[in-house]
């Protein structure tokens, strides 16, 4: 049995608005050892508000309540702002799922993994900058140098999420929540940026979350797939046995993809049923 | 009751049915979460009540303003007659004060159209535009930066002649560039967008882009730091008139009144106090709106 | 005829030694009506290529022509009535202030159109979105249905070729299919010509006739569809592509 790192249980995201309590996650248990932990659903199923809300960064008037969330059996439910500020990004980064959102975009890329590079280690200018090159070119960013001194807009979709990777790996976490990491880049590049956080979680042991929404990916990279609809977990599968899944929604959605071998002229379509919202919360704890 | 409840829901309908509704309803929505914030709405009280008690000024003064009594000058609180005493002349320092919300008023709205129209102008063109045109008037920008704000508004004053128009052109040309700057940084944000790069696609020019693209997205932002920056410019504007340099006596400016009780602070406390209590009532009620209207306009805080 | 040729065209960004040649040499056509896709690695120049055709990457050597008549460096109006692009980034492609209603209703008021009320209520029917989203605003959007409003945005002035920079990538599956349908639908309906980019080749293949692949800022292969799903690419990263995506 693995060690558990992260024990989530009965996790709630409730937003308050005019025309009453709106909860984007409902009582979503599950836990996460040193594995790669995936989170599929569509759209609005409440994917990164599970993600965001682990690491409290609902976004006021959002209210997170769970029964616990334990990062090696301290609640994080009861630290301080001041201790979660501290947990946040030295023992858990978040890869947000808007990467030219979360660069500032009035400064160069060198300068901003430069600043977090030194906010976690001490380290010379010019180390920090030598350290900084590597990590580009470790998510196969072709010209680094030319990248430190650009700007955000000047990346293509793709080269601001892998900087956004590299970003998060600076200071080493415990546990690594990837939201989307890898929506903009092609199957080549995608495998690099994979290899590198599949090493981490071998060699060091590291515990990853990785939300997603191509379930092929999915299926092939993670341990474990927890499937996510209208914020609760409506089925848990092991990721090779995905493609056999049961739940009609999960089924909804493996075939709502194109597929090369299989042209057809229209897609699927999901058909939503009523009833998958209101059944429980399935546990995803090992 | 049946009347307003469907109004109401006229109001917050999920699916306007025409541009107009919409816009009311946008209005009414941003309404309602401002006036949630009790602290802004205190603000907003404090700041309709000067403008009431500016306009009514003739009819809430017991007295005229410039009447001097000599033989009752630095009569203290409460005294007859006269609530907040009177100052070195046997002026009634509440009537004073009620017609100094006044100049206040005139100053504040002066200020808070001229600078930041102005801060807007320079840095959004400067933004957008780029090249030599964004280093020229940034360089301009920064030499107003360079100088201490009162330093320049003196300088302006001594060149320009003191009054109260001069302080408030000289107050507005000194506070316009940190605007410029405000709007340049949010101008070269939006710049690359994709929403700029689309409309560009549908043929539209610099002018336009500026006016309705990028312009919205600065105004929030703005109005936020004007209202907080208020506080600021009220005080200068004191500050001028402490100096001498503002409204000029027997004009009941609040600086200037605090400028002249400060000769009797030790033995008659409420001249200077009074005015200097209006001051800051007002900077406080600009300061609680400003963080109010940041809660209701800042894009980032909401969504 | 070709609705779109490029012929060696080259696109580069700053100078000295910020310079990049982010497209170099690509030379390839679209036919009337042909849906073409544009595939490759991460920064290889994909949406660069689009954003030349359109004139937002100024800085540009070669050849384009659009129907037949060369493109030049300054755009007239009727350029964009006839090519709209769609931008990679639903959620950074809308004007965050904007109704959906401001949005179509500029649109079509800049292309000279005069029944504009008539029009935003065609298009957002068009796109299956309905009178419900005419006066909401972008964060009251999903990623899907504000997909679909720049979609609507594009097809405002009735052009015939569309752009398409990666319509599905920030997408859930769900909504990709919808989306693909729609795209499809639209192209049957009006005779469209797509130029798609797409990092997806599951993607490409369902949606285009041709498509062309992309390394380092070159065009290094192109392939039919047919070719495609019979695994038949020549050049090495292609096959390396194909192989990644089954
Ligand atoms: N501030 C808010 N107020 C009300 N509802 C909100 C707010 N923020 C998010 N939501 C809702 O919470 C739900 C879950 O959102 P979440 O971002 O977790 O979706 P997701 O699964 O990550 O989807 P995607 O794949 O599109 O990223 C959505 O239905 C969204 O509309
Ligand atoms: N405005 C710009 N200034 C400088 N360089 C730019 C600019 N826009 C793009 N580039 C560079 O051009 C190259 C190609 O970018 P492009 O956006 O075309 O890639 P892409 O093929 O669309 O990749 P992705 O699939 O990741 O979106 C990249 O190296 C990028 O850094
Ligand atoms: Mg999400
Ligand atoms: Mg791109």
């Amino acid at each position: 049995m693995m060690s558990t790192l992260l024990d989530v249980q009965n996790l709630w995201v409730r937003f308050p608005t005019r025309n009453g309590v709106f909860d984007a996650v409902r009582g979503v248990s599950f836990t996460l050892g040193r594995e790669r932990l995936g989170i599929v659903g569509e759209s609005g199923s409440g994917k990164s508000m599970t993600g965001r809300a682990i690491l409290r960064l609902i976004r006021s008037p959002g209210i997170v309540e769970a029964d616990q969330i334990s990062l090696e059996g301290q609640d994080l439910m009861k630290l301080s702002e001041k201790d979660m500020r501290a947990v946040r990004g030295q023992r858990i980064s978040m890869v947000m799922q808007d990467p030219k959102f979360s660069l500032n975009p009035v400064m160069t890329i060198g300068d901003q993994i430069i600043e977090a590079y030194r906010l976690h280690n001490s380290a010379s200018k010019a180390d920090a900058y030598n350290k900084s090159l590597e990590m580009l070119e470790a998510v196969s960013i072709r010209d680094a140098e030319r990248v430190m001194r650009a700007y955000p807009h000047e990346m293509s979709g793709g080269m601001g999420q892998r900087i956004m990777i590299a970003m998060m790996l600076i200071p080493n976490p415990e546990i690594l929540i990837a939201d989307e990491p890898t929506s903009a880049l092609d199957v080549s590049v995608q495998r690099q940026v994979l290899d590198i956080m599949d090493k981490l979680v071998k060699e060091r042991g590291m515990g990853l979350i990785f939300i997603s929404h191509d379930l092929n990916l999915v299926a092939d990279f993670c341990d474990r797939v927890l499937i996510m609809y209208s914020g609760r977990i409506v089925e848990v599968c092991d990721a090779d046995k995905l493609h056999e899944a049961k739940h009609p929604y999960t089924r909804g959605l493996l075939n709502s993809l194109p597929r090369l071998d299989a042209p057809r002229e229209r897609l699927e379509v999901l058909e939503r049923d009523p009833q998958w919202s209101e059944a429980p919360s399935v546990s995803g704890s090992e | 009751m049946a009347e307003t409840q469907t109004m109401r829901e006229w109001l917050l309908a999920e699916t306007p049915t025409s541009r107009r509704h919409a816009k009311i309803s946008a209005l009414y929505q941003g309404w309602l979460s401002f006036r949630s914030n009790t602290m802004a709405m205190i603000g907003l009280g404090i700041l309709v009540l000067l403008v009431f008690i500016a306009a009514a000024a003739p009819l809430l003064s017991p007295h005229d303003p410039f009447v001097q009594d000599l033989g009752n000058r630095l009569a203290p609180l409460g005294t007859d007659g006269h609530i907040f005493g009177t100052d070195s002349l046997g002026r009634d320092i509440l009537s004073r004060l009620i017609y100094g919300a006044r100049i206040t008023l005139y100053i504040v709205a002066l200020v808070a159209l001229i600078a930041p129209i102005a801060g807007l102008l320079v840095g959004t063109v400067s933004g957008y535009v780029g090249g030599w045109t964004d280093t020229v008037l940034m360089r301009i920008t920064d030499i107003f930066l360079a100088f201490p704000r009162l330093v320049l508004a003196l300088a302006f004053v001594a060149a320009l002649g003191a009054g109260i128009e001069n302080a408030v052109l000289a107050i507005s040309l000194t506070a316009w560039p940190p605007y410029a700057r405000i709007a340049r940084a949010e101008t070269l944000t939006i710049r690359s967008s994709d929403f700029i790069s689309a409309i560009k696609l549908q043929g539209a020019g610099p002018l336009r882009i500026i006016t309705k693209h990028i312009w919205p997205l600065c105004i929030s932002s703005l109005i936020v730091r004007v209202t907080l920056d208020m506080a600021g410019i009220i005080l200068a504007a004191a500050g001028l008139g402490f100096l001498g340099l503002g409204a000029q006596p027997p004009s009941p400016e609040w600086g200037a009144m605090i400028s002249e009780g400060r000769r009797f602070i030790l033995d008659y406390w409420w001249v200077a106090t009074m005015p200097g209590l209006a001051i800051f009532t007002v900077s406080l009620a600009f300061n609680l709106l400003g963080d109010g209207l940041r809660d209701v306009l800042d894009p980032k805080a909401g969504e | 005829m070709n609705m779109l040729e490029v012929a060696g065209l080259n696109v580069w960004f700053g100078k000295n030694r910020d310079r990049v040649d982010a497209v170099k040499g690509a030379t390839f056509d679209v036919g009337q009506g042909e849906s073409f896709g544009l595939v490759g690695e991460s920064g290889s120049g994909k949406s660069t290529i689009l954003r030349a055709i359109t004139g937002l990457a100024p800085n540009w050597s070669g050849t384009m022509t659009l129907g037949g008549k060369p493109i030049g460096k300054k755009r007239p109006k009727e350029f964009f009535k006839t090519v709209q692009m769609v931008f990679q980034d639903p959620y950074a492609s809308l004007h965050p202030r904007h109704s959906v209603d401001q949005v179509l209703g500029e649109t079509l008021h800049l292309h000279g159109f005069k029944d504009i009320d008539a029009r935003v209520v065609k298009l957002l029917d068009d796109v299956g979105l309905g009178q419900k989203f005419r006066f909401r605003y972008p964060h009251q959007l999903s990623g899907g249905q504000r997909q679909r409003v720049a979609i609507a945005r594009a097809l405002a002035p009735e052009p015939e070729l569309l752009l398409l920079d990666e319509p599905t990538s920030a997408l859930d599956v769900s909504v990709q299919a919808e989306i693909l349908n729609l795209l499809a639908d639209l192209r049957n309906d009006r005779g469209l010509t797509y130029l798609m980019v797409s990092h997806d080749l599951s993607v490409v293949g369902h949606m285009c006739d041709r498509l062309a692949v992309m390394k380092d800022g070159e065009i290094v292969e192109i392939l039919d569809v047919v070719a495609l799903r019979a695994m038949d690419a020549t050049h090495a990263y292609s096959r390396q592509l194909l192989e990644a995506s089954l």
